[in-house]
């Protein structure tokens, strides 16, 4: 698959700070790649960059092969974190005007927006101002805005903030029936879930500083931490002695004589292995591996780059 | 390019569909039309049908003190004491005793007592025609010929030329409340629509929409479809005051035409005795102060006949574009800075106060229309457009015009140039109280 985009070696700094630091990335087109980090890590000024709307200092960006350059914002799309639309312009008359910024004729912009008012249900909405809708209802015409030009790279900053579980689940949909019509996206977020729900590449930034990158498949696998939950029948005294020093025992609960157990494999001990000790003195009800969540992998890395990276904070942004 | 269209036409739209906005178009005239007319209107004698008996003791008064079409003139020679008896049932509005002096002379007092107050234009007129009346009478008792005190007394009259370098004469007096009025009408001007494209940016801001329109279009863009839609909006906004308040005066003088020309007809009264009797024959006019005032009125009107219009109404839009420019370019990094206008004081004094000099030198041209500092002020590309406008019924040399002309359009390319720069970062920045070195640090971001 080729890259969308290639981000080389970009650095970014303000007066007193560094926003990026040699940050080279690669996204893959047709695909839902997650753009992650803390807080002022230093995600907004890369998205601001990719917008074009500032510059790097150091380093280049390659759309699709060519260097990033203004004829490449009509095909962009963006949802900034922070929404926002002129309260007193009518939702239509706003949306026109937004599409038609991003370079769509009057005609073709009015046919896609009637097309979109129609699918998300808000036809009575046109001649309504902004503030006399409620919040969702302008998260709504914000995204519809945001992809209406149809731009093959749509960069969206926490999308479902705002949104009542309802119309996320709507506003899902359509970004994964964007990628299916060969849009990439990337998806800004601190919801885990949401990453490894849609996502199939992330990146990781942590103090300007990018310290993770891969498919979400290859980084769960690499941080595995070789700990299953077993479920059986049988006594727990046996079971653990069986297990002798190739395992640790990180939680038990019990429940009349059916006892679950969370166990980490040490010395290089394998499964099977372990099932082997284990079988002749128990009866296995359910076996599984525990993979870590990308929650979990985010907060690992978040503090082990703290550590590395000292405690010095350049927390600005 | 189109893009900048877009931006501009969202602008004008946006601004001439606010309520506020027309309202106040319609509005602004309608005020300052009113306001003349009722000042107009006020000034006008009332018009209250006035029966007025007059007990003269004197009887100097009998003969040559004369009503006019609303009052009406009974004379007597009643008993006061009876007369103030009977006052209550009687037909009169008022009564008017003239008494003599304990010496037996007349004495310039008298006394008026009324039903209802008669009003102030009645009250001057009676006293008029009294001192009018007693002046002839002294001035006759003495033997001495009016002729003589008025010749007397004259007012000299200075008339003030101006020979320029090629032995030209030009009369330039009197227009000097007019150059005043031209820098104040410029600093208004420039600091109303500078103002609202400040507000026009703040509210992007504040709105967080700027940050989806930066993604499409470059800052500069914005803020430059932002002046230039602002500054038609200003055009169609001035056009249109311009427009209703002259169909306004039509029709209010209109109404007032006859006022008007019974005004025009008592100036030209006085006028004639002027001619005659000199400007201190001040007993034999109606309306003295009224005709002084008049007077220098219709002079000055003389002179701004001579005010080259068209030249000052061609500079007045160029420096109009520049000073605005300038000013405007300022204002929007200004509001791409702050995040809330309480936020914005300190930005907004260093704005004010070169528009505060140039207004206090627009006032030192009434009084000293030369000095170096109004010349050096018509120089400086902050106070250019208003000391320069100011200057220009005086008419200053061409070469200062334009050299004034050049420096501000050098200078507001610019300020437009390093507003860019503020903008494009301050517009993204929030959160934040931002201060002169932050925005010092943002020119050279990249």
């Amino acid at each position: 698959m080729s890259s969308i985009l290639q981000i080389n070696n970009v650095t970014k700094k303000y007066s007193n700070h560094t926003a990026l630091n040699n940050v080279s990335l690669e996204i893959k087109e047709k695909a839902v790649f997650g753009l992650l980090g803390p807080n002022g890590a230093g995600k907004t000024s890369l998205i601001r960059i990719i917008n074009q709307i500032t510059g790097p200092d150091t380093g280049e960006i390659l759309f699709k092969n060519e260097k990033l350059s203004p004829k490449h914002i009509e095909q962009i799309g963006y949802l900034p974190e922070e929404r926002g639309l002129y309260k007193k312009m009518p939702v239509g008359e706003q949306a026109m005007y937004l599409a038609r910024l991003k370079g769509l004729s009057k005609a073709e912009a009015k046919k896609r927006l009637i097309y979109w008012f129609e699918k998300f249900e808000m036809q009575g909405w046109w001649k309504k101002r902004i503030d006399e809708l409620s919040k969702g209802m302008q998260q709504k015409v914000q995204f519809i805005v945001t992809i209406l030009h149809e731009p093959q790279l749509l960069i969206l900053d926490e999308p479902f903030s705002g949104f009542d579980p309802i119309n996320a689940q709507l506003i899902k949909n359509e970004i994964l029936e964007l990628r299916k019509k060969g849009a990439t996206i990337i998806f800004s977020t601190h919801n885990m879930g949401s990453v490894e729900e849609l996502c199939d590449n992330i990146a990781l930034i942590h103090k300007s500083e990018k310290i993770l990158d891969g498919s979400v498949k290859d980084i769960r696998k690499n941080f595995r931490t070789n700990t299953y939950k077993v479920t059986f029948k049988g006594n727990v005294l046996g079971f653990t002695n069986a297990l002798w020093t190739g395992a640790e025992i990180l939680e038990k609960s019990s429940e009349d004589d059916v006892h679950t157990l969370t166990i980490k494999l040490l010395n290089g001990v394998t499964s099977s292995q372990m099932l082997q000790a284990v079988l002749p003195l128990c009866e296995i009800l359910s076996f599984t591996e525990i993979v870590p969540s990308m929650n979990d992998i985010f907060i690992r890395k978040v503090n082990e780059g703290n550590e590395v990276l000292g405690t010095k904070s350049n927390y600005t942004e | 390019m189109s893009k900048i269209g877009l931006i501009i036409g969202r602008e004008i739209k946006s601004k001439l569909s606010n309520k506020t906005f027309i309202v106040m178009t319609f509005l602004t005239p309608l005020i300052f039309v009113g306001a003349i007319a009722m000042i107009f209107w006020t000034s006008m004698p009332e018009k209250i049908e006035q029966n007025l008996l007059v007990i003269d003791q004197t009887g100097l008064f009998e003969q040559s003190l004369k009503g006019n079409d609303f009052i009406t003139l009974t004379f007597s020679k009643q008993d006061i004491g009876k007369a103030q008896d009977e006052f209550p049932k009687s037909n009169y509005t008022s009564i008017l005793f003239i008494i003599k002096g304990s010496d037996g002379n007349i004495i310039p007092q008298a006394r008026l007592l009324y039903k209802k107050h008669p009003g102030l234009a009645f009250k001057t007129y009676i006293r008029q025609e009294m001192e009018n009346i007693y002046y002839e009478y002294k001035l006759q008792s003495n033997n001495i010929d009016p002729a003589v005190i008025s010749s007397a007394r004259q007012a000299f009259d200075i008339k003030m030329d101006k020979v320029d370098e090629t032995g030209a004469v030009n009369h330039s007096e009197g227009v000097q409340l007019f150059s005043f009025a031209m820098g104040l009408i410029m600093m208004l001007f420039i600091l109303m629509y500078g103002m609202m494209v400040f507000r026009s940016v703040m509210e992007e801001k504040t709105n967080r929409i700027v940050e989806v329109i930066v993604s499409s279009v470059k800052p500069f863009e914005l803020m430059i479809g932002k002046i230039i839609g602002v500054a038609i909006v200003g055009v169609i906004q001035f056009l249109a005051t311009a427009i209703i308040t002259s169909i306004l005066s039509v029709v209010l003088s209109g109404i007032f035409l006859k006022e008007i020309n019974e005004m025009k007809s008592q100036f030209d009264d006085n006028k004639q005795t002027v001619m005659k009797y000199g400007i201190n024959a001040g007993a034999a006019l109606k309306n003295t102060a009224q005709f002084k005032d008049n007077q220098k009125m219709f002079e000055t009107m003389e002179q701004l006949q001579k005010i080259p219009f068209a030249k000052v109404a061609i500079f007045f839009v160029l420096f109009f574009i520049g000073g605005y420019l300038f000013y405007s370019s300022l204002l929007a990094a200004i509001g791409s800075a702050v995040d809330s206008e309480a936020d914005s004081q300190q930005f907004m004094f260093p704005i004010m106060i070169p528009l505060m000099i140039g207004y206090f030198l627009a006032i030192k041209i009434m009084i000293s229309p030369e000095s170096n500092a109004v010349v050096i002020g018509s120089f400086v590309p902050f106070t250019a457009p208003i000391v320069m406008m100011a200057r220009m019924p005086l008419d200053p040399p061409m070469w200062q015009i334009l050299t004034s002309l050049a420096i501000l359009y050098v200078s507001f390319i610019l300020t437009t140039w390093l507003a860019g720069k503020i903008y494009r970062t301050g517009i993204l920045m929030y959160g934040k109280k931002t201060s002169w070195r932050e925005i010092g640090k943002w020119l050279f971001y990249k």
